[in-house]
This record gives C-alpha cells, structure tokens and sequence, in this order.
C-alpha cells in the first residue's frame, strides 16, 4: 500500500480561518487540469474554418456527442444553454482523470501529481455544484411555484423521499467518479510499486501496468461521459415540464 | 486515504485533516472561471462557424435547388423553340417546293405555248410557200402551153411527127424543170 503511505501538502489554517484548509496537491492539479483543458479548446479553435481540419474537427466531434447526449433527455431549445456546461465539464473531467493515469509524482513520500477526481470531497464538489445547478435552472425557467410542486408530485407523501433522492443523487454521482479514478490510481500505483522493487518485479508488473494503464484511461472516458450524462439527466428532471 | 478516512470520519481526526474545504472553494472557482474563458474563447467562436457552415450550406442547397429548376425550364424552353424552329424550316422547304412546283408548271406552260405559236407561223409559211409555188407553176404551164402551141402553129406536121414533137417538147419540159 505504497502510495496510501503518501502525505497529503496540507495547508491548515489559511488566513487564520480554523475550517479554510488547502491540499497543495489538488489545488495543483485542479490548476494543471484547466490549463490543459483551456490550452487544448482554445488551441483546436484557434484557426477556425468553414471546412473544418485536424483539431477542429475533434472538437466539433465533441460538440455534436454532447449535443447528442442533451438532445436524449431533453428538446434542444431547452438544452442548448446546458452545451457549454456539458463540454467543459467531459473535457476538464476526462482530463482530470487522465492526469493520474499518465504519471504520479511525489516528493519525499508527498504526493503532488495525481487526479484531482480521486478526492472525494473534489467529486462531490463537482456533483453538488451540478445538482445546485440542476435546481437553479429549475426554479429560473419554471418558477417557483412549478418547481416547488415538482417535490409533491407524483404522489404529496413521495416528498421525503424526493428530498432523500436529491442527497442520494449528489452522492452517487460524485463517489461514482471518486470510486473509479481512486481504485484506479490504487492499483496504478501497486503495480508501480511492484515495477521498483526489483528486475523480475518490473518484468512482471509491465503487462499488467500497461493493460490497467489503458483501461484506465477508457475508465476515464467513460466515467466523464457518465457523469455528463446523469448531471443532463438530473437538469432534465429539473427543467421538463412532462413528467 | 487520509482525507477519505476524513471525509468518511467526519469529526473523528478534524484537526489533522478535516474536509478541505479550501480545495473544493479552488476546484468551484476554477471551473467557473474555465466555464466562462472557455465560452468565451473556445465554444462561442466554435460553434457560431458551425451555425455558419449549416447557414452556408442550406443556403447552398437552396441554390442548388433553385438553379436545378431555372435549368430545367431553360432546358423545356429550349425544346419548345428547337421544335419551333423545325417546324418554321418544314414551313419554309413546303414552301419553296411549292413555289417550285408553280413556277414549273408555269415554265412548261409558257414553253408549250410558244411551241404553239412558232409551229403555227411556221405551217402559215408553208402554205404561202405552196401557195406561191402553184401560182409559180400555172404561170408557167400557161406559157409553156403558148410555146407549145406556136410549135404546133409553126410547123405543120404529120400525125407521126406531131406525135414526135410532142414526146419531144414533153420531154424538154421534163428537162427543163
């Protein structure tokens, strides 16, 4: 359990205030992670053309699977505005997810590169920030009162248990994708572990870090993909008026 | 582990790693701002070129739709006059054939008469020929019976002898036409 070992850069106590405490290492890479996520968007569209090539045609790609995921759970005049929502958070997700699998990096048993999304209080930051949302949008394009009913229907005494549902979506959604990127990271860094402890350790632990390095990043994908799939999801339940 | 022991912990090691609550104010701040550069920088420009290629390109399809028709009633306009125009040529050759044919007839005609007319002038000259010739011809057997008849006059002669004179001035005649 090389890297459970692993310190956390804490920062406590920032500005004197006793809760505002900073983990370097996520601060980090959440700052690495936009950066690459703004490099890569702003570079593929930098020369844009009427016939698309290279980057822009990937981009566009992306564009129209994000569109394709908005247009299943709801119509495209109400989910159009949810479009940058949606590519900004598959990119900077994936990326983020990506981070860890390419390498880890620690310093004096510190560890400072590694996938933001494996901390769970990051994941469920972005899974709350997306359920806020989802009721923001809901209140903001069906009022009040209509989103206010929405908690008694179908039946007034499901309340409590839409209220539960609300919790248990922030919950799932953000340790779903806390509880694939750690697990992956985990075994990453046995294997890596594995890999240093000798010259037959290295031979053996190659294969298996290659194929669980790959799978890794198509867990990645498939984990960004997911989540903007339910954070679509959820805002439809929020914004549609026909259920 | 630490923070997720934390997280799962809540209270229980608080003072030595707690919920960082820093983190997740960075990571809010820092998908906002991303949020909002990336709209600004990446998909807005991105997509208004795909609104405009999809502009373009119904555009284009309605172009090409509009120019498909314009060419097909050119393509049926030209047909009406191609077959406009043959018509006027068969016109035109019926017509000649038949000015040809009138002024055929009208040379034959025309041909035939004259025919007409000298063949007549020509029998007209003939019979004043003939004419003149029979005049020619009395005149001149009325002479001839005078000298045949100052011969006779002349000489009287036996009935062998008148006969032989006869033959003889009769033969002289022959001889002398």
């Amino acid at each position: 359990m090389k890297n459970l070992d692993h310190k956390q850069p804490m920062v406590t106590d920032v500005l004197g205030i006793s809760w505002l405490d900073f983990n370097m290492s996520n601060v980090l890479m959440i700052i690495v992670s936009a950066v690459i996520v703004f490099i890569l968007a702003v570079s593929a569209t930098s020369s844009l053309k009427r016939k698309p090539t290279g980057m822009q045609n990937f981009m566009e790609w992306i564009i129209d699977f994000v569109k394709g995921i908005i247009g299943s759970n709801m119509d495209w005049k109400t989910g159009k505005q949810f479009l940058p929502l949606g590519l900004t958070l598959l990119l900077f997700i994936f990326v983020s997810n990506v981070l860890g699998v390419v390498t880890m990096i620690s310093v004096d048993h510190t560890i400072y590169w590694k996938s933001p999304t494996a901390d769970p209080g990051l994941a469920l930051t972005l899974a709350t920030m997306v359920v806020v949302l989802s009721h923001y949008y809901g209140i903001k394009m069906k009022g009040v009162k209509e989103y206010g009913k929405d908690f008694l229907r179908p039946m007034p005494f499901l309340f409590p248990l839409k209220i539960i549902e609300e919790f248990a979506n922030t919950l799932t959604l953000g340790l779903r994708l806390f509880g694939n990127i750690f697990a992956g990271e985990i075994l990453l860094g046995l294997l890596a572990g594995l890999m240093t402890s000798g010259i037959g350790g290295f031979f053996g632990g190659l294969i298996p870090m290659l194929a669980w390095q790959g799978f890794s990043v198509f867990v990645g994908a498939i984990q960004a993909f997911i989540f903007v799939m339910l954070t679509m999801v959820y805002m439809s339940h929020k914004v549609s008026h026909d259920h | 582990m630490q923070s997720l022991t934390g997280f799962l912990i809540l209270g229980a090691e608080a003072e030595a790693t707690g919920v960082a609550w820093g983190d997740m104010a960075t990571l809010l701040f820092t998908f906002i701002i991303l949020l909002v550069l990336l709209r600004i920088f990446a998909w807005g420009p991105l997509m208004n070129v795909m609104k405009e290629r999809q502009d373009h390109i119904s555009n284009e399809i309605d172009t090409a739709e509009k120019n498909r028709q314009d060419a097909e009633r050119m393509s049926s306009e030209a047909q009406e006059e191609l077959k406009k125009t043959r018509q006027e040529a068969h016109q035109i050759i019926e017509d000649a054939k038949q000015t040809a044919k009138e002024q055929e007839q009208d040379i034959i005609t025309a041909a035939r008469t004259e025919g007409e007319r000298i063949k007549e002038s020509a029998r007209q000259e003939i019979e004043t020929e003939k004419e003149k010739a029979i005049q020619a011809l009395q005149d001149q057997v009325a002479s001839l019976s005078v000298r045949i008849a100052s011969k006779v006059i002349e000489k009287e002669l036996s009935e062998q002898d008148q006969e032989k004179l006869i033959n003889e001035y009769v033969k002289e005649v022959g001889e002398g036409r």
